[in-house]
Parts: C-alpha cells; structure tokens; sequence
C-alpha cells in the first residue's frame, strides 16, 4: 500500500499532464471554450428555478434570491460529481491503447479526470462569485467551512470515479448504469431544493451522503450558519470508505487490466 | 549498479481462451446458471492457454539481447510482461534501473493535441520530468525533422510523421534498459537508418537493450546473445548467429508439419558449389534448392523464385513455368525437388531468397514463403546499390582550360571520341584476356 502510493507519488507529472490533456482537449473542441466549464452549472441553476418557482406557486410562498443562491451554491458541486465520475468512467477505456502498452499507476486516469473537472470547477466559481455579489449574499466566518466540504465532495469523486472506471473496464454495460444513476440522481440530491423544506423527512434525504455536503455548504454560503456536524461525520466517513474502497477494488484489479480491455 | 540489468525465473503466463463475459447483463445470468450446473466450471478449466512457460534468463548491463520467434510464439506477452502492463501467473521478473519502451510510438499520441503537447505528453508517458523534456526538446524536434509542423495537431500529420515524432521522443528519454520492438521500421529510409544509427549509440553509450522483433536483420546487427520463442516455451539461447540458424530450422519444420494447405513449399536451402553457404562474393553462382510437398492431389504447379533486399524490395523473379520448364503435378505425399542456379549479380548487402507456389493455368497463389532463407553477398569493390554492374574505369584524364577557346574544344572532342573508341576497347578486351 504505502510502495503503491510512492509510486503514485513518483508518477504525479504524468498525472498532471494527463489532467492539463483532458482540460485541453475539452476546450479545444468546443467553439465555445470555457463557456463550455459553466454552461452545464447554468442549466442546473436554470432548471432548479424552473422547478423552484413551480414549488413557490403551489405553496403560494414567493421565490427569493436566497433561494436561486442557494441553488447555484450547491449545483456547482454537482456538477463537478457528475463530470469527474461521468468522465472518470470512461476514462480507463477511452485510453486503452496506453493501458495495453506502457506501465504506470493507472488510477492516474480517474485522477485526472478529477482534476480535469476541478478545473471546471473553478472557472464556474469565479462566476458564481460575481452572482453571489449581484444577490448581495454578504459574507461570513462559516466561509471557512468551504474548503473542507469542497475536499470532501472531491475525496467521494476520486473515490467513485476509481470503483466505477475499473469496473466499467470489465463490464461494458457499468457505463449505462452510472449514466442512469447521474441523471435521475439529482432527484435524490438536495440541489433544486433545500432538505428542510421536506420537514421530518428530511433526514432521509440526508442519508444520500452527498446531501450532507451540499446542505453544509448552502448554510455556510448563503445562510451564514454552521454545517450540522453529525451529518457532516457521516458524510466524512462515506467519503473517506468510498475512497479506500475504491482504491482497494481499483489496485486488486489493476493487474489484470491490459488483458481484459 | 548491479551486474543484472534485467531476470527472469522460471516465468509463466497463462490466458483463458473462449467467452469472457464483458457485460453485467451475461454475467449474472451465467453466474446464477452455473450454480445449478456444476459440471461446467471443470469445463472452463480447459479453456486455459499458456502463452509462456518457464522462461528463464539473465540480461547483463550494457548488454544487446534479442527475443525472436515465430506467429504465436509469445513474443507479444513477453513485450507486455518485460514492460511490467501484465504480471506473471507465476515466477519472478526483475528490473534493475529505469525501464523505457519503445513499443507502438504513436500509442502516446493524442490527435487533437499539437505535435509541441505530444512530445511533453509522451515524454510524461514514458516517465521524464518536464524539465528533462524542456532541455531535450530542440534536440528531439530537430531529430524529428517537423519543425514546421511542431504547432500542427497531430491528426493533421501523416502516419510517417507521427511515427517519426513517436521515436525521437522516445530515444531521447535516456533510460537504463531500453525494450524495442518492431518500431525500428518506420518513415523512409533515410528516417530509418537515422534510427539504427542512434539505436547503435544508444548501445554503444552502455545502455541495456532488449529486443524483441521479427526482424532478423536488426536483431543480427545488434544482438550479441539471443532466446528463441515457440509455442511459448524457450527453445533456444546462445549467440545470435547460432539461433537465427535455428530459427531457420525452425520455421522449415513448422511448414513442413503445416497440414492446412494441399501443398506447402517444405524447404529451401541455398549452397555454392561446396555445400551449404549463406556468405557469396558478387557474381558468384549460387545453388537454391526448393522442395514442394502435397498434401493433397495438385496439378499444374510453377515454383516461382524471387529476391528480396534489405529494405523488402523484390529485386528479380523468375519461375519453372517461364523458364520453359513446364509444370508438374503431384498426387498426394508427392514431394516436388527443384534447383535454381543463378548468378548473384547483386551489390554488397543482405538479400532474401524468396519462393512462391503457383497453379499455372489461373495463377493461384498456393503457398509463399518470403524471406525464406538470408543470403550476405560481398565484394571487394567498393560499390553501393542493389545490383552489381561490375565496373571498371577505362580513362581517367584531365585537360586543363580545355572548355575555353574552339581551338582547345577540337583537341578535346578528338581525344575524347580516341578515348571512347573500339580501338580502345580492343585495348582492353585484349588486357582481361591476360
């Protein structure tokens, strides 16, 4: 275990040149170019209105911009989930020809994948700055809780992203699967709404661990309050099993890897 | 440093054969089937094939070592084994130092990226830091030859150019054991002995080779000590020369026993007037033994002879058929001897006598057999090209400021139509006579 992580270590230039690959090659085949990092939080925002202001005409409770915050806040990291496990998937059998003939930790694949989406990631924060500003959101000392949660929803990606790229490398059809589950997921998420508003239900919800993650992040952002700790323990620990389990599975079945694509 | 470059001890590598279920959709199925019928697990334990057994050596340091074989011999797996992509089933594998290959240049290479991103994506592949690629990279462009192209994706290049990228970044990585394969054959020939050449300084700069290669010339010119492959179990090791020659053995063998044509060319041996030869000075005759066995009833067969030089060019042909020698028939278990007698007018090099095996009436290819023995004509004049005119220089003069002035210009022509006259020739013809 710690001569495999070594090794990883060893081989991290290649794992940031692979990354800065995916991000090129994204970028270069869009005409639209880092329009194409927020166009897919954009339409999760606007879909989550859509939905939000359907909620506040049958409840006859009017739609704010907290509200409309809130859902940009937490569809940021959705999105970044979705594409690192979307691409992550891909990622071992959209490289086959370098799994077959030169020798490297392959998990450096689902890692960049990662790191591709960050990328991402990060170019569509700078625009959800500028919104959160517009909305005169205002600022807090709960703003430190971000960096933590955001490393949490990236340890679950890395995590997931190496369980379903190496299974996906066996079984063809894990792709269709996790396609499946990314889009009605987001049904099971708090992102187009807040967990509160399904009252003492709500802690079902909360057993999805990313629902953890991107309600403590809407509190620290947009309502200025503490994460609940509980859940976010819950959500720690998922992170942390889905990322030794994802690594164990990944690296018990690496040997085996050229001979089965 | 340790003596031992690289070792291998008792190494087997074994394959399933047969259906592999690739989808969750036919695993669960299958697997929910097979607990109600036992008797099929004993049966996918057949299914098993082992594409190395017990292969054992030792590659010292700064050592060229070759891995030849025939189709199917292994040679494949063992390239996957020796860069560590598949892992033994059983056996110990140990590099000492690090390990670049040179396999499949353009594997590396991704299309939308220009030829400036690949060379630092490949280098990253084949594990140099970016400063290293940095310091290197005019060196590799320049060896290349596409600085032209550097800031072209590489989809818009042609095969040649890619491959040509592929190999200067990889022979520029500097490692301490070096896996080459087939790769030595790419873009023209002037590309390719650029490659040899470097491969030679590589070599020379005390690196460690493995080379692993149908191609018996380059492992002939580089390899000091060779393993010989089939059927996945080593059949021999020794010096270079002396498994190529039963590599040759070999491969007759194997034709021989080949049962799923109706007739096979089963042998072909070149000999000078002694014997056996495979060393022939220019424009000495050789004797080229062909032997043709029926498996099944065959009519109507031409033998057809070729050469073949060093860059797989086909230089002369000639068969029984055209040679007015007509053409045989063969019942079965018939064997067909024939002998060609040619005069190897060739430049100094390496040429391959090949054969092919014709119907006559439809001209139906029915066996061939390229490159089916290797022949080194010599001479001890120093000319280049793939035929030997056999020249002699007959005059050799200079007139000074003979092209100013008609005057100078008449002696000039008048000597000039002496020198190129029969008289002179006579002179000659009457010199060889001696």
């Amino acid at each position: 275990m710690k001569h495999e992580l070594q090794e990883l270590y060893r081989y991290r230039e290649l794992l940031y040149t692979i990354a800065r690959r995916d991000i090129k090659v994204r970028y270069k085949q869009s005409v639209m170019g880092f329009f194409w990092a927020i166009l897919m939080p954009i339409l999760i925002v606007i879909s989550g209105v859509v939905v939000r202001y359907a909620f506040a005409l049958a409840s006859h409770s009017p739609l704010d911009t907290a509200g409309i915050a809130s859902i940009a806040v937490k569809s940021l990291p959705w999105a970044f989930l979705v594409s690192s496990i979307r691409f992550g998937c891909n990622s071992l059998t959209g490289n086959s020809n370098l799994v077959t003939k030169v020798y490297f930790p392959k998990e450096i694949f689902p890692i960049a994948s990662v790191l591709a989406s960050l990328f991402d990631f990060f170019v569509a924060s700078t625009a959800l700055v500028v919104l959160l500003f517009v909305f005169h959101v205002g600022w807090s000392v709960y703003l430190l809780w971000v960096p933590a949660l955001l490393l949490m929803v990236v340890l679950m990606a890395t995590g997931i992203g190496m369980l379903v790229s190496a299974a996906g490398l066996f079984f063809r059809d894990v792709k269709f699967i996790v396609e499946v589950a990314l889009t009605f997921g987001i049904f099971f998420t708090p992102v187009f709404y807040d967990v509160r508003m399904l009252g003492e239900k709500g802690k079902w919800m909360m057993l999805n661990p990313v629902a953890p993650l991107l309600e403590g992040l809407s509190a620290c952002v947009v309502r200025h309050q503490p994460p609940q700790l509980s859940w976010l323990a819950y959500a720690l620990s998922f992170s942390l099993a889905i990322l030794g389990l994802g690594y164990a599975f990944f690296k018990h079945l690496e040997p085996a890897f050229a001979e089965s694509i | 440093m340790p003596e031992v470059a690289l070792r291998m001890e008792h190494v087997y590598k074994k394959f399933r054969k047969g259906e592999v279920f690739d989808s969750l959709r036919d695993l669960i199925p299958a697997v929910t089937g097979r607990m109600f019928r036992q008797a099929e697990l004993s049966a996918s334990d057949k299914r098993e094939f082992w594409a190395l057994q017990d292969i054992s050596f030792e590659v010292k340091r700064g050592e060229a070592f070759g891995i030849i074989g025939p189709n199917g011999a292994g040679k494949t797996t063992m390239l996957k084994l020796l860069s560590r992509v598949m892992k033994p089933t059983s056996g110990s594998f140990q590099v000492n130092g690090r390990l670049a290959a040179l396999i499949e240049l353009t594997a590396g290479f991704h299309q939308d990226l220009t030829g400036r991103e690949n060379i630092y994506l490949y280098g990253a592949i084949v594990g140099m830091t970016k400063r290293e690629i940095t310091a290197k990279f005019d060196e590799i462009v320049d060896f290349s030859g596409l600085e032209e192209f550097i800031d072209t994706p590489v989809k818009r290049y042609s095969s040649g150019m890619n491959a040509r990228l592929g190999f200067a970044v990889a022979s520029h990585v500097n490692p301490e054991v070096f896996l080459v394969d087939e790769v030595l054959s790419v873009g023209d020939t002037l590309f390719q002995r650029k490659c040899l050449d470097h491969m030679r300084n590589i070599i020379r700069s005390g690196a460690t080779v493995v080379f692993v290669s149908h191609n018996l010339k380059s492992v002939a010119d580089f390899c000091s000590r060779t393993l010989l492959l089939d059927h996945g179990c080593p059949v021999a090791m020794g010096s270079t020369s002396q498994v190529i020659t039963q590599y040759m053995g070999l491969l007759q063998d194997h034709r021989a026993a080949d049962q799923s044509r109706p007739v096979v060319i089963s042998k072909v041996a070149v000999r000078d007037s002694a014997g056996p030869c495979h060393r022939f000075q220019s424009g000495q005759k050789a004797w080229i033994d062909i032997e043709v066995s029926a498996h099944e009833q065959c009519r109507k067969l031409a033998v057809a002879l070729y050469f073949l030089d060093g860059a797989q060019q086909a230089l002369f042909t000639a068969s029984t058929e055209r040679l007015g020698h007509g053409n045989a028939s063969l019942r079965r278990a018939d064997v067909l001897r024939c002998t060609f007698e040619v005069e190897l007018n060739f430049g100094p090099g390496i040429y391959y006598p090949s054969v092919n095996l014709f119907r006559y009436e439809n001209q139906e290819l029915l066996d061939s057999w390229q490159a089916a023995e290797t022949i080194y004509v010599w001479s001890d004049q120093d000319i280049t090209g793939p035929v030997n005119c056999f020249p002699r220089i007959l005059s050799q003069e200079v007139f000074r400021g003979a092209s100013s002035g008609a005057e100078t210009d008449a002696k000039y022509k008048r000597s000039a139509r002496e020198a190129f006259s029969p008289a002179g020739c006579g002179v000659d013809i009457a010199d060889t006579s001696r």
